[in-house]
């Protein structure tokens, strides 16, 4: 952590050359008109004989990404102490899921990290299955590896975007959007809805995909990374990006897991925990696949794991598509599975076996299970506790962007006002996973 | 220029997906062994089930356990998932406040347990002093289950304002929907002093503890800041 760290920086300005080509000018340039490398400025330190000045963010900011208040202690323009407040989302998720049965459940995952809706249905279903102790299919294993996958390039993205419009970037938020377009065109393709999917179900999919739809995520597959490429180009070495994120909100390895932070902010801290590794589940450990880990911990470095990430999805798409199997895409359990609509509406049994399903529910054996994914935000768990019956006793999501923003009062000490609008970007918070 | 991230490499064998996973039995944890030989007395019982490992510890003991597995060479539990509490329907069965921990260097995951017995006091020793991510954690399982966790250093609720009167959500003893009429709710919500968003700590930041009214004075200092 202590290595000093240099970016040289690059960025297109409208000059052109003498072919009328346009000419890559450096931002920050010597007299003889070569490019400088930037250095990351000393920090600040706090003058505290100064008198300190109380300033509120939010609820209602644009640049806290949903409804977060931040009281900050100022010194000037130096932040001496900062006091979140959160909440203000609270709908009780956990005790309405207490009065749901378990396929009742999956609309509200939707509605937690709203960004990364199937990823939530997934592993929702992932933690039922193993507290009703079934294996799902081949087949459905692999296309919940290419929704989860699909759903991270989304999410991210929309990281990428946000994040650039709060740090002064706007052109990479609509390149972004537009790629998150075609993946919610995909989504709509296979599920019939573009945000809240309710995608999975216990022992399969809600549906199985279209046909041709394999030829559209293709193309996606093959389009995305030059976008990918072209925000590369827009920001990895632009002075104005590098300026504002490198040296911020640095979390030493020990720290990031000591407050327990996941996903890419405690990859970029150094410490590779990637819960698809790790952890693994849906068969990942067979995908080849690269865990990249930051070296400095800092705003920047976020920024460049996410990048990787989604370059690794993409990998992960690549593989899922050419190993894609035949064959059903539920399990055959009549426990679970809802017998063919034509079936329960010509045939006595089938209809009492529809009924007796919808109305009563399928009930678990007692136990309790605690089931985590890789989520884009970093470790999602979902706890269950089943006392037998058909509603789960307790349900316990782990919401990772609410220990991951827990740390945000140690990130934001000793830097400016401003930065705390970076810092707080990087975190990636979802408010409805926060507060549920 | 050195490349700007560098591509975890792992070493030795990888783990699995697991497969037929058993509801009883399988293989255990072996830390589960360890802390029985370690702390004699302190495991209640443990067992596995969907292959997870579960030990239900006395509640003196577990700042010591949870403190060992940490900084033990042979634990490495380093890494504090989720921290939350259980009540069951049946009303006569203890509350259970749950920890999941994870051991990122040998690959493992352990689920410790505390049982608290309604007739006594809710209360289990705070663990931030080891995890800092426990903080939030803590505080939201206060919150939502009125378990006090002694030595948290700033106990007050989280996801729901300081000044709410109805007790604690994820109790099954609380209606689903609140214990107040939605009219009592919007009349309680249009009456409320703006002022009072502010915590005891950022009034007396900003020196503005002193201006207001009185009856809010004795309500912010009282005990009635942490809902009890």
């Amino acid at each position: 952590m202590a290595t000093k760290r240099t970016i040289e920086v690059e960025l297109s300005t409208t000059g052109l050359d003498r072919e009328g080509r346009p000419q890559r000018v450096p931002l920050m340039a010597d007299g003889g008109g070569t490019a400088v490398a930037y250095e990351a400025p000393p920090a600040l330190e706090p003058d505290l004989g100064g008198e300190h000045m109380l300033i509120n963010i939010g609820p209602q900011h644009p640049a806290t990404h949903g409804v977060l208040r931040l009281v900050l202690e100022l010194d000037g323009e130096t932040v001496v102490r900062c006091i979140p407040h959160i909440g203000y989302l609270h709908c009780g998720f956990e005790k309405i899921g207490e009065y749901r049965q378990y396929n009742q459940i999956i609309p509200w995952t939707d509605r937690e990290d709203y960004l990364n809706c199937i990823g939530n249905n997934i592993a929702f279903s992932l933690g039922a299955e193993r507290l009703f102790g079934i294996e799902i299919t081949p087949r459905c294993t692999v296309l919940r590896v290419i929704a989860m996958e699909l759903s991270r390039i989304a999410s991210h993205l929309v990281w990428m975007g946000t994040t650039g419009i709060d740090i002064g970037a706007y052109t990479p938020f609509l390149w972004s959007f537009q790629e998150r377009e075609n993946i919610y065109n995909l989504l709509e393709g296979w599920f019939g809805a573009r945000l809240t999917t309710s995608g999975s179900r216990v022992g399969g999919m809600a549906a199985d995909i279209p046909e041709k739809w394999l030829e559209g995520l293709q193309g996606f597959i093959r389009t995305f990374p030059k976008t990918l490429d072209e925000c590369d180009r827009m920001l990895t070495k632009n002075g104005i990006w590098v300026g504002r994120t490198i040296g911020l909100g640095v979390m030493s390895p020990e720290e990031a897991m000591n407050y327990g932070l996941s996903g890419p902010m405690i990859r970029a801290s150094g410490v590779a925990y990637d819960v698809r590794r790790d952890f693994p589940y849906l068969d990942y450990e067979t995908y080849d696949f690269d865990v990249p880990v930051g070296n400095q911990g800092d705003v920047y470095d976020r920024y460049l794991v996410r990048m990787e990430e989604m370059r690794q999805s993409i990998r992960i798409l690549e593989q899922a598509v050419k190993r894609l199997p035949d064959g059903p895409v539920n399990v055959d359990d009549p426990r679970l599975i809802l017998p063919p609509k034509h079936k329960a509406t010509s045939e006595m049994e089938s209809m009492i076996h529809h009924f007796k399903n919808v109305m009563e529910g399928p009930r678990p054996p007692i136990g309790e299970t605690y089931v985590a994914v890789e989520a884009p935000k970093g470790e999602k768990g979902y706890y269950f506790v089943s006392d037998g019956t058909s509603k789960p006793a307790r349900w316990r999501i782990r919401p990772p962007s609410f220990v991951n923003l827990s740390a945000i009062p140690r990130m934001v000490e000793g830097h400016l006002l401003s930065d705390v609008i970076a810092i707080n970007a990087s975190i990636d918070i979802v408010m409805g996973e926060i507060d549920r | 220029m050195t490349a700007p991230f560098t591509i975890y490499q792992p070493e030795g064998e990888q783990p699995a997906t697991p497969k037929q996973v058993p509801h009883r039995g399988g293989a255990a944890n072996p830390s589960a062994a360890a802390i029985a030989a370690k702390f004699p007395g302190a495991v209640v019982r443990s067992h596995v089930m969907w292959g997870e490992t579960t030990c239900v510890v006395e509640r003196a003991k577990l700042h010591d356990i949870v403190q060992w597995l940490r900084d033990d060479a042979a634990q490495c539990y380093e890494y504090l998932s989720d921290v939350t509490a259980v009540e069951y329907r049946d009303l006569a069965q203890p509350i259970e406040v749950v920890w999941h921990l994870r051991s990122i260097k040998h690959r493992r995951f352990i689920r410790l347990k505390v049982e608290l017995a309604k007739t006594a006091a809710l209360e289990v020793p705070s663990i931030v002093d080891l995890y800092t991510g426990a903080d939030w954690l803590e505080r939201e399982c206060f919150d939502m289950f009125g378990i006090k966790f002694a030595g948290h250093p700033d106990l007050r609720r989280i996801l729901l304002w300081e000044q709410f009167q109805e007790g604690h959500p994820l109790r099954k003893d609380f209606p689903l929907r609140g214990r107040l009429s939605r009219s009592q709710q919007l009349t309680n919500a249009l009456s409320a002093n703006p002022e009072a968003r502010y915590s005891m700590e950022e009034l007396s930041i900003a020196d503005a503890f002193e201006e207001l009214p009185l009856d809010m004075r004795a309500r912010l200092k009282g005990d009635s800041r942490t809902g009890e």
